[in-house]
């Protein structure tokens, strides 16, 4: 077959010629394309699940951070531009759209992520390519030193230090506490981490119910977890599954009997099942907008918000997306540049306060330490108005002192 | 382990159950006598429970809500009959089957743009917020006002399909349809009405459970994946099948999650794999029948 034959070595001439035109195009870019080109941000996030709500809270505030850096001018004369992906909550659906950010869209840096299982699995890509990771989901196990790398960054809160503020703010020695934790990643750290408090404040452990991840139903735990006695049920799930969880304990008149208790207490699920099922409800969070008489950049962040979206108030969550792109710019503008270990660099450096105080990420695993907001969500009667939801029980500004030591996650320092 | 606790977990169960037979009972229904699968019964499940949230603050009455929800959506059930399932009959199962799943999509979507993706509070009726002393412990009244109304749905469905002569066609219709329609009846009819119903069954599930779930465009996936699983074990169009499937699957999860609540949502389909085994059919189905 002659044809075929001479067909196939033109081609193999071509591949060849194509195979190193792409090699010196692979290699070029970092050195030739940097000067007008602009800085790409890849952010994978659950659009669509049961934790929708939140993402698209982060992605409105994360295009607020974006949108206030291309203002000014950009970082060094360079455009910033953010790729929301849809992550579906899913493993490995994040994996493959992280790689996908990585490899076609030639992101500079990833923020994002919101479940913990989905975390590690962009943290596994980001890892492996030499990616610069900003997670802002509440889970920490990529801080600890056999998921962490350099590139590694956690700006969102740590169940550490929410149950530890919680439980400082609710807990007292010789209460009977009681568990309902989601079967999965978030809802163990959580427990974990309301029994240390536990512990060292000399609560006693009553009992703990493991729910299925993204139940409807509670109803059937009920009848045991009242049975159990306590003065405190602490609720350790996330999304719908608190608000469900929340709503069918009170159904079954769990408030007359004790002290409902969440590690984060969520602004969007209080306004998706209302005041008189979170009335009385404590947890702990990393923003809420009623801050802004106390702090300046809370102020800042809200009227910011408000501008770019129509005078709706920033949550929670929205505020991670926010305070994580926000860092990574300023990072960047500080580091002048894409340059990942310039950046790397100067995130460890990196002093910030974007929306409620002082903010740095620790030395050793990358986590931010940050003040802990304790909220109790407030009776239908006491809201001055729509978005007046929780009374601030506790601002408790951030210090190492929060956060497991370096050498209990394995760090060697 | 204490009586009055194991008492309690079985009343739980019953309520479970109780939502679960009302969201399966239309399913099957429209198996039974239409042969159509319909995908986007647990859209319409989560269409009734923001037609009765809506229709609800629109009077200022749970009461309405709950009345007017399943027929208004029952109505739209039967128009979806009138303009698209119709046109499917005599072919495949797959294609009603195709057309009810791109149906359930835009449902959602639709709900979506329309009242957002967020979750809605559903409040609980005033007249049944609050726990019942049942003297061995307390139990949400609201939940055995659900059981109760359950029981009164499915005696008028059983009187009416037993003891009428609508219920004389309809079981005619199901079993001989040609042979209905030499003997002058309009099967067409009888089975806008039945698919209608059926739909009206799945908007009054997802009317009862608002009030005990968080009202979300999301909420009838899960209840559509239930609902399968009930039918299933039941035997795939027996009415009786769904209500002793609905009361067995609510009333395992309950006694499951008693000793081994992680376990809760796995033990409904360990439950239908091993009634597949035994009887494939189902409980209460008849052996090789398709449709």
């Amino acid at each position: 077959m002659p044809k075929s034959g001479s067909t196939s070595t033109i081609s193999r001439r071509a591949a060849l010629a194509g195979i190193s035109a792409g090699a010196a195009l692979l290699a070029m870019p970092r050195l030739g394309r940097a000067a007008d080109e602009t800085i790409r941000i890849g952010f994978p996030t659950p659009l669509t699940g049961p934790f929708a709500a939140e993402a698209r809270d982060q992605v409105k505030c994360a295009e607020l951070a974006v949108k206030l850096v291309n203002d000014k001018g950009g970082i060094g004369g360079r455009k910033v531009e953010l790729l929301v992906r849809d992550d579906k909550l899913n493993a490995g659906e994040a994996a493959t759209r992280t790689l996908e950010l990585i490899e076609k869209d030639k992101v500079h840096a990833v923020v994002g992520a919101l479940s913990s299982a989905v975390q590690l699995a962009v943290n596994e890509v980001t890892r492996a390519r030499g990616v610069i990771y900003v997670s802002i989901s509440q889970s920490d196990t990529i801080n600890e030193a056999k998921d962490f790398s350099k590139y590694t960054f956690h700006e969102a809160l740590n169940p550490h230090m929410t149950t530890a503020a919680v439980a400082r703010q609710t807990l007292k020695k010789g209460m009977k506490v009681a568990h309902l934790v989601a079967d999965y990643a978030y809802g163990h750290e959580m427990l974990r981490g309301f029994k240390r408090a536990q512990a060292a404040i000399g609560a006693d452990n009553v009992g703990e119910i493991l729910h299925p991840f993204g139940a409807a139903d509670y109803s059937t735990f009920m009848p045991r977890l009242m049975s159990m006695r306590p003065d405190v049920l602490c609720i350790s799930n996330f999304g719908r599954d608190q608000a469900n969880a929340i709503k069918q304990a009170v159904d079954f008149g769990v408030k007359q009997q004790m002290k409902i208790v969440v590690p984060v207490i969520l602004h969007n699920q209080r306004l998706a099942v209302g005041p008189d099922v979170f009335e009385g409800v404590v947890g702990g969070a990393n923003y809420y907008w009623g801050l802004e008489p106390q702090s300046k950049s809370a102020a800042a962040f809200n009227a910011a918000f408000k501008a770019a979206n129509g005078g709706a108030i920033p949550t929670d969550y929205g505020a991670y997306g926010y305070s994580g792109v926000g860092s990574l710019l300023a990072a960047m503008q500080a580091a002048g540049g894409t340059d990942t270990d310039k950046v790397i660099d100067a995130l460890e450096k990196l002093q910030y306060d974007l929306t409620k105080g002082p903010q740095h990420y620790r030395k050793c695993d990358h986590q931010s330490v940050q003040s802990v907001l304790v909220l109790e969500s407030k009776k239908k009667s006491a809201m001055a108005n729509d978005n007046d939801l929780f009374a601030i029980l506790a601002n408790d500004s951030g210090s190492d002192d929060m956060l497991r030591s370096c050498s209990e996650l394995g760090h060697a320092i | 382990m204490d009586l009055s606790l194991i008492i309690m977990q079985l009343l739980s169960g019953i309520a479970l159950g109780a939502v679960l037979v009302i969201t399966a009972l239309g399913l099957t229904i429209v198996f039974g006598m239409l042969g159509v699968v319909n995908f986007a019964h647990g859209a319409l499940f989560m269409i009734g429970a923001y037609a009765g949230l809506y229709l609800a603050s629109l009077t200022g009455s749970f009461w309405w809500g709950l009345l007017l929800a399943p027929i208004l959506i029952g109505a739209f059930g039967m128009l979806i009959e009138l303009v698209l399932i119709r046109r499917l009959y005599g072919r495949s199962i797959d294609d009603p089957l195709l057309l009810t799943f791109g149906l359930s999509y835009i449902l959602v979507e639709g709900v979506r743009i329309v009242f957002g993706s967020d979750g809605i509070p559903f409040p609980t009726p005033p007249q049944l917020v609050g726990v019942l002393d049942l003297g061995i412990g307390f139990f949400p009244r609201y939940r055995l006002f659900v059981i109760a109304l359950v029981a009164v749905v499915l005696l008028v469905l059983w009187l009416t399909l037993e003891k009428t002569r609508i219920g004389l066609i309809v079981r005619a219709g199901a079993r001989d349809p040609t042979i209905m329609q030499v003997l002058g009846v309009d099967i067409g009819r009888v089975w806008l009405a039945i698919f209608g119903l059926g739909v009206g069954l799945a908007a009054l599930g997802g009317v009862l459970a608002g009030p005990m779930r968080s009202v979300n465009p999301e909420m009838g996936s899960l209840v559509l994946a239930e609902a399968f699983v009930v039918t299933v074990i039941g035997g795939l169009g027996s009415i009786v099948g769904a209500v002793v499937a609905g009361l067995m699957v609510g009333i395992s999860i309950s006694l499951v999650a008693l000793f081994a609540p992680e376990m809760a949502t796995i033990v409904m389909f360990a439950l239908m794999a091993i009634v597949l085994l035994i009887r494939p059919q189902g409980l209460f189905g008849v052996r090789g029948r398709t449709a």
